[in-house]
């Protein structure tokens, strides 16, 4: 069986360290996929593959709904279908809440100011933020600056959203409005990717947990297994670890 | 008073003020000139020096290099006197224009690298996942929010080339300073002289003011 997202011996080195092992793995459409695992272990790199931000080594291969991960005309078609919402939101300061959406349908999709102004209100109000849309980004608190950075992703109507970390550089008591918003996405069908240390999270919402570590997936299945009863050693001190910090 | 009518002889004033004010009207249309074309050529090379393949980069820091380096005066006198050998005759204008656009986009460059360096990582990474080409990430994302930030840059080199116009008196052209020193001899009094240097201060002293107000805002933002 070959994935929606699919990801075949996926190699990547810095130099002579090699961040990702030899990476398999198949996301189906639809599929919620919570990637969990330490600090370094290549969760952010292998996410960044997916949409190429990190160019990875020969004989690796990554497809998006069939279409070849590569370098240069196809890499277009597969951008404007995956999402990216980064750990730091990486908004447009320039800019105002609503351009920061409409500005990649304008430029990618030619849409029309009128309609992309229009879908830039309703996901706007979608995510809970449509009375903001005239401000700029740094008026904003983390929380709502995380809702207008999916908000700007889901504009070109991705078939496939990557979430790196999207709540580890927020206050604590923003996490959660962050966390409904993906929650809401989850049931309406998209792809999901999401690497993060919310374990309540994953527990709900995740059809599968991958846990990576050094380079490599050590262990994947559904939420239940692998955070109520995780099989290999490695996963066990993780969730130690992290359940007792 | 001696020194008045020696440095601010109000007579020789009158008769020689409409002699300043052509070489004025040059000085400005050769500073914007060359200012226009520096910044064109300096955001040129910049892309290049930042994007080009390996060979056009190791180029463009070449020329950034040299150019910086070399006196502007000297410059000015190989365009002016050593080119006509090998056939090119440049009128003194366009030999000005030349050497100062040559050497303000040099300098232009740079800051324009500067200030395209200073955006975050994310900025770009953000505009390709979102599938924006280079350009479009330039245009709509990069240096709208470079220009904020090389805007004081960009107009101290300003200054510097409208100060550097007066140079081009030595290639015969017919500018502030060489009109001011035209005059001079012509009344056999320094007026002129005192009157030009004023027209600069008073030109450039504002710019000059206005850049100090920026790099103080700047840095109070950047707190
Ligand atoms: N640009 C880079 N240069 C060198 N090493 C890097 C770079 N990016 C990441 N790494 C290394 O690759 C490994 C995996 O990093 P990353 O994917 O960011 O881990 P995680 O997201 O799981 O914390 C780490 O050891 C990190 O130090
Ligand atoms: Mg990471």
């Amino acid at each position: 069986m070959t994935g929606f997202v699919s990801i075949r011996n996926l190699r990547k080195s810095y130099g002579s360290f090699e961040a990702l092992k030899g990476i398999d793995l198949d996301v189906a459409k639809g599929e919620v996929v919570c990637i969990i695992g330490p600090s370094g272990s290549g969760k952010s790199t292998l996410i960044r593959c997916i949409n190429r931000l990190e160019a990875f080594s020969e004989g690796s291969e990554i497809r998006v709904d069939g279409i070849p991960v590569t370098s240069g005309r196809a890499l277009a078609k597969v951008r404007a279908e995956v999402g990216m919402v980064f750990q730091s939101f990486n908004l447009f300061p320039h800019l105002t809440v609503r351009q920061n959406v409409m500005l990649a349908p304008r430029r990618v999709r030619g849409t029309t100011r009128a309609e992309a102004s229009a879908q830039a209100d309703r996901l706007l109000d979608r995510v809970g933020i449509g009375n903001q849309a005239d401000k700029y980004p740094e008026h904003l608190s983390g929380g709502q600056q995380q809702r207008v950075a999916i908000a700007r992703a889901l504009a070109m109507e991705p078939q496939v959203m990557l979430f790196d970390e999207p709540t580890s550089s927020l206050d604590p008591e923003m996490v959660g409005e962050v966390l409904d918003v993906m929650r809401d996405l989850a049931r309406t069908g998209v792809t999901m990717i999401v690497v993060t240390h919310e374990m309540g999270f994953a527990s709900q919402v995740a059809d599968r947990v991958i846990f990576m570590d050094a380079g490599q997936i050590v262990e994947e299945g559904p939420p239940a297994q692998v955070l109520s009863h995780p099989r290999e050693p490695r996963t066990r001190d993780f969730l130690g670890a992290v359940l007792n910090h | 008073m001696d020194i008045f009518d020696t440095f601010l002889n109000a007579e020789v004033m009158r008769r020689t003020f409409p002699m300043l004010m052509q070489g004025l009207w040059i000085t400005l249309q050769l500073g914007a000139a060359s200012i226009v074309a520096g910044l064109a050529l300096g955001l040129a090379l910049a892309m290049a020096r930042l994007y080009g393949p390996g060979p056009l980069r190791v180029l463009t820091r070449f020329y950034i290099d040299i150019f910086r380096s070399i006196p502007l005066l000297v410059l000015l006198i190989i365009v002016y006197y050593a080119l006509p050998f090998v056939g090119l005759r440049l009128s003194p204008f366009v030999s000005a224009m030349s050497a100062l656009t040559l050497v303000s986009g040099a300098y232009t460059a740079e800051i324009f690298r500067a200030g395209i360096e200073a955006i975050p990582k994310g900025q770009f990474e953000a505009s390709a996942a979102l599938g924006l080409s280079g350009r479009q990430t330039m245009a709509d994302v990069i240096l709208p929010q470079a220009v904020r930030i090389v805007i004081p840059p960009l107009t101290n080199n300003s200054i510097n080339v409208v100060k550097d116009t007066a140079l081009a008196s030595v290639v015969a052209m017919p500018d502030l300073l060489k009109q001011a020193t035209q005059a001079q001899a012509l009344a056999a009094n320094p007026t002129p002289l005192i009157v030009a240097a004023m027209i600069y201060i008073a030109f450039l002293w504002p710019l000059v003011a206005l850049v100090s107000r920026m790099e103080r805002r700047f840095a109070a933002r950047r707190r």
